[in-house]
């Protein structure tokens, strides 16, 4: 077992050397350059600023410069906010989307689950037709949808929330921004988890658990909850890409500052350590985050053996 | 060769005989179970119309996708209003364009990107995948390494980062989009391929001298074929999001084309003073890819009868 953790995450080292590399040499071979300006700027100028960001150097010698830089844990400066590092404007946005993405997560993943497991132990019910028109109409609406909706209906109709911004994480401020996150995850993990529920009930194991005269209660929690799981887990990688994306859109609308905005600002600017820098931030978080859920796959599964 | 001539002759009127027991092919079968599914085809006629409509309706209306209504102007959110004593069947939106064929013309790119989209996600995945499940060994797991290695990255960023780099243009988009979507394809195909690869119609290919490449083409792409349409449908509303949300960060189609992504996203900030303008194309992109995600389960019953 534990070998298998170690293996999986060495793993994930080629990966992220991989995911740099792509994207300084993507960046660096693009067209336009962070310094070119309506106004120009004076020979001399541009190259005491190429000089102070390395990029009068072989491009040989900038990658492998950035690569130091970045075992040391430094992103670089920002080619456009003179005043800060990389590092400074993550750590700045950063903890901010965290918050959102982490509350985003749980919910989706518990009223997912929730809502699934009820759907299937009541298949042809109300409560499951009811659960299913909501997770078709969840999935086919994008989160720029949900986002103004909820600003018409929560701040502009009936004032009770805020419109956006952050302050600090106030919880009327993280409403919202939650609710536009998560909720095609939650249609989407409640119709997995409804399938493989419904799935698993019909298992030879569950009619002997039935037969057995354990009590119901039992039987879906201890017997039929673990298998049923297994398809959710696998989808908890995407989810966690599609939340961390969603990002970028909840940042536009809500104005909550986080690293969505940093991405977005940075693209358009041509900022090129920040775009590197958050690209390869969620880069590694995605990469890890895969790693666990490969990890947390064995645990559950009851036919892998190591 | 006058006794094979005879020969053939009979086989010939023989045959005639045979033919009033008329088989059913496999692909009628489904065809028959996907019409006897209401929603999957109320899916496909809406769908046929809204295709229709995006394609023809700006015929129907005085107006074109680029026009400014001058007199309208002034005052958007009362003068501006769906109507249709001034052809605006939809109203306009901020500039004073008509609603209606912007939603036509953004219906237009929408679909176009959706299609295409999954067809070079299609293409590019069902021969990846049949390529690394039928070779196997060594390249099966290199090739599969890649993937997953590719699967890792966060990918809708590099597409925004290829957008702002190389400008946009509805092309790149296509491929963009296209290009890191067939990830899943792959993976599917291969699962397919791999419990095909087996089969003695394979093995008499190959046994009668068939080349690598042709088995792949001739022998396993179309058996993984019903696989194939069902995801490919349920992809193309995937695409649709994608590029909606492309559009809406404003990094998508130039204006003054347009698509329902681009078009929600100009339409959100008004919607307390002009509703119309968020409400149409809103109205047709959800409605679009309801359909699309019915018509995929339809076809995935009529197709994969045993896979539920």
């Amino acid at each position: 077992m534990f070998r298998f953790i170690v293996k999986r995450l060495l793993e994930a080292i080629p990966t992220l050397w991989a995911l740099v590399t792509l994207s300084f040499f993507l960046m660096r071979f693009s067209p336009g350059s962070p310094f070119t300006s309506e106004r120009g700027i004076p020979p001399a100028v541009l190259a005491n600023l190429q000089a102070k960001y390395h990029m009068n150097e072989p491009l040989m010698n900038q990658y492998f410069h950035y690569l130091w830089d970045l075992l040391h844990g430094n992103l670089g400066y920002s080619f456009r906010f003179s005043d800060y590092t990389i590092n400074q404007l993550i750590a700045q946005s950063f903890p901010i989307s965290a918050e959102i993405g982490f509350w985003s997560f749980l919910v989706a993943i518990s009223l997912g689950v929730l809502c699934g497991v009820f759907a299937a132990l009541r298949q042809n019910s109300l409560l499951d037709y009811g659960v299913m028109t909501f997770a078709n109409i969840g999935m086919v609406l994008p989160n720029f949808v949900i986002a103004p909706l909820c600003i018409l209906f929560f701040s502009i109709k009936h004032h009770w929330l805020p419109a956006g911004g952050w302050n600090g994480g106030a919880w009327q401020y993280l409403i919202m921004p939650v609710i536009a996150m998560s909720t095609s995850y939650i249609a989407q993990i409640a119709r997995i988890t409804r399938g493989s529920m419904i799935e698993t009930m019909h298992s030879n194991f569950i009619r002997t658990a039935r037969a057995k005269g354990l009590p119901k209660a039992r039987i879906i929690i201890r017997h039929a909850l673990r298998p049923a799981m297994l398809p959710v887990v696998s989808y908890l990688g995407p989810a966690f890409v599609g939340i961390v994306t969603g990002s970028v859109v909840v940042d536009q609308f809500f104005g909550t500052g986080g690293i969505g905005q940093n991405f977005v600002n940075g693209a358009l600017n041509r900022d090129y350590s920040l775009v590197m820098g958050v690209t390869i931030l969620i880069g590694t978080l995605t990469i890890l985050f895969n790693a666990i859920v490969d990890i947390l796959y064995v645990f559950i599964d009851p036919k892998i053996r190591l | 060769m006058m006794t094979s001539k005879e020969k053939v002759a009979a086989v010939e009127k023989f045959a005639g005989q045979v033919v009033e027991v008329e088989g059913r092919s496999l692909w009628q079968d489904a065809r028959r179970r996907f019409f006897t599914n209401k929603a999957a085809v109320v899916s496909l006629i809406i769908l046929a119309i809204i295709a229709a409509l995006s394609i023809f309706g700006p015929l129907l209306s005085p107006w074109n996708y680029a026009d400014i209504d001058w007199s309208a102007l002034s005052d958007i959110s009362t003068l501006g209003r769906p109507s249709i004593a001034n052809g605006h069947y939809f109203g306009t939106d901020p500039l004073g364009r008509d609603i209606f064929v912007r939603t036509m013309q953004g219906g237009q790119i929408s679909l176009m990107v959706g299609i295409l989209g999954s067809f070079v996600a299609v293409v590019i995945g069902t021969l990846y995948g049949a390529t690394s499940g039928y070779l196997g060994g060594k390249v099966d797991s290199v090739m599969m390494r890649f993937l997953e290695i590719l699967n890792s990255f966060p990918f809708m960023f590099f597409v925004i980062i290829l957008m702002t780099v190389f400008g946009r243009n509805i092309l790149l988009i296509f491929v963009a989009i296209g290009a890191v979507s067939w990830l899943d394809m792959a993976r599917i195909v291969r699962g397919q391929t791999l419990s095909l690869k087996n089969k003695e119609y394979i093995e008499a290919a190959y046994a009668c001298g068939v080349s690598t490449p042709k088995i792949i083409s001739r022998h396993i792409v179309p058996n993984v074929l019903g696989v194939v349409i069902v995801y490919a449908t349920l992809l193309v509303p995937n695409m649709i999001l994608l590029e909606s949300f492309i559009s809406f960060l404003g990094l998508g189609v130039q204006e003054p084309m347009t698509s329902w992504g681009a078009l929600i996203s100009e339409g959100a900030p008004n919607m307390d003073v002009a509703v119309w303008q968020l409400a149409w194309p809103l109205g047709f992109l959800v409605v679009t890819l309801f359909c699309f995600n019915f018509l995929g389960d339809g076809l995935r019953d009529a197709l994969d009868p045993k896979d539920r």
